[in-house]
């Protein structure tokens, strides 16, 4: 599958931070607020899926390397329900 | 009926805003690609502007802003309750949902059904069916080319690719698909006569409970036998849930296949990229027709503030997620189609928690449907010059009535 996952996100509110060494810590999903949209998947599959059970988010990795960082930034203002946290 | 805000300068007691030179809704397109020129005037002076319902003069906010359509859909405040709107003889409401209809319910009400339809669209679940699309789609192609030419795009491929998809998905027979269509288009027409939306809807949840009962005696593994299966739902509920996917797999991916062909072929050089696979198109037709434009209202179920605004309890929002789509904040050149560009964080199918349940499958029968196309007929082009194409211009989803081809 070529999900659709293009590096170099351009929207507002996807915050464009220098890049540093150290990897991305403090990655939070929220299973109460998920609707199950599947857009950190898209983004971040290697972070982020949904369940086979009941397809809500499942959090593959909450400290991603730094070369994922603006992948899971995408996966964050993609998410329509507001429930990927980077701390 | 909309109450006046004290806050918009405008006298609330000289009864309709008749001279005001307020934006009347719908804002129509004048091209059929493009969020008409006023909308982005709207956005850039006030993107969250009054403007006036037709049917009797009452107010919404017209929400054109990218950054502030995300935040209206995504607000908890703004309730989705909403009965009127474009196209319909009521005023606009708040209104008590009835059971299954989950895309007018908010919360944990709206949570309960949504999450028992997750699990059928996950990304996951949606790939799995990518070798059953192309099987569709090759067989539509096939039927397409033992056809004399012109053929029209829309009756051949636009829409019996997603109608295919859907019936399976959810186990309704293909064969008994004119209703589902009759009653789809019906739905989403703003010029049905009097009646007749309520009746195509009638005729539709008839047979539907007829299609639901029939499952009942013996569930199949596809959705809605699943669902009965899973024992929760009552018919009621089982047929407003088949009505609305139903509805939803049909009016918006063949209306994407359809405009988006014809955008394609007024623009040969992302009609190639298409055709190598961009990855990207998809997402980028998406934003950049927003077919679904300006329909989605919602009512404010307490004071708030949007876009320096005061909005008061009972008012009602409409956001424009074209004009949204088309926004420089979203990304750079926003009206230049651009096929290879990074995905955006687009909202042609909305945001909030009522975002597109289907995304993925539309995705995926975009992706599958246009590449295939494209590839199978090389030298594809209309059979008649753009202004005799048959734009649909009375819906709430903008599309093509019909696309004559030729190859």
């Amino acid at each position: 599958m070529s999900a659709v996952d293009v590096p170099g996100e351009t929207a507002a509110g996807a915050p464009a931070e220098a890049t540093a060494d150290a990897g991305v810590t403090g990655v939070t999903v929220d299973r109460e607020s998920c609707c199950g949209a599947g857009q950190c998947v898209l983004a971040a599959p290697a972070v982020f899926a949904q369940s086979e059970e009941d397809g809500l988010v499942v959090l593959l990795d909450p400290n991603p390397p730094a070369e994922l960082r603006d992948a899971v930034r995408r996966a964050q203002s993609y998410c329509p329900s507001r429930s990927v946290t980077v701390r | 009926m909309t109450q006046r805000s004290e806050f918009s300068g405008y006298p609330v007691d000289t009864g309709y805003p008749v001279d005001s030179g307020l934006p009347e809704v719908p804002i129509r397109r004048t091209c059929p690609f493009d969020p008409s020129p006023e909308l982005a005037g709207l956005r850039t002076a006030r993107p969250v502007a009054r403007a006036v319902m037709p049917l009797d003069g009452s107010e919404v906010w017209l929400v054109t802003g990218h950054d502030l359509v995300r935040r209206m859909l995504a607000d908890p405040r703004w309730s989705s309750s909403v009965d009127g709107g474009l196209g319909e003889d009521r005023p606009l409401r708040l209104k008590q949902p009835e059971p299954g209809m989950f895309i007018e319910m908010d919360g944990p009400e709206h949570a309960r059904y949504r999450r028992m339809l997750i699990p059928h669209f996950t990304v996951q679940r949606t790939n799995r069916l990518r070798p059953r699309i192309e099987q569709i789609v090759a067989e539509r192609l096939d039927a397409m080319e033992r056809l004399p030419r012109p053929v029209d795009l829309v009756a051949e491929f636009a829409l019996p690719v997603p109608s295919l998809v859907i019936c399976e998905l959810l186990g309704m027979p293909y064969e008994e698909r004119a209703g589902f269509q009759e009653a789809a288009r019906a739905l989403v027409r703003l010029d049905s006569p009097a009646g007749e939306t309520e009746a195509a809807l009638d005729r539709l949840a008839g047979h539907l409970a007829k299609l639901i009962a029939a499952k009942r005696a013996e569930p199949d593994g596809a959705l809605i036998g699943e669902l009965v299966r899973e024992g929760v739902l009552t018919d009621g509920e089982l047929v407003q849930i088949s009505m609305l996917l139903l509805v939803a797999g049909h009016e918006t991916t063949a209306n994407m296949l359809g405009l988006g062909t014809l955008l394609l072929l007024r623009h040969p050089d992302q009609l190639a990229l298409v055709r190598q696979g961009a990855p990207g198109a998809a997402d980028e037709l998406l934003r950049y027709l927003s077919i679904i434009d300006a329909v989605m209202f919602r009512g404010a179920k307490e004071d708030l503030t949007l876009g320096g605004q005061r909005i008061r309890a009972g008012e009602f929002g409409l956001a424009s997620l074209g004009a949204a789509n088309r926004d420089p904040a979203l990304c750079e050149d926003p009206d230049r189609l651009d096929v290879t560009r990074p995905r955006t964080a687009h909202v042609a199918l909305g945001f909030g928690p009522h975002q597109c349940l289907g995304q993925n499958l539309a995705r995926l029968e975009l992706e599958v449907a246009l590449q295939a196309l494209l590839r199978r007929f090389p030298g594809l082009r209309a059979a008649v010059p753009l202004e005799e194409v048959s734009i649909r211009e009375d819906a709430a989803i903008h599309g093509v009535d019909s696309l004559p081809v030729t190859w």
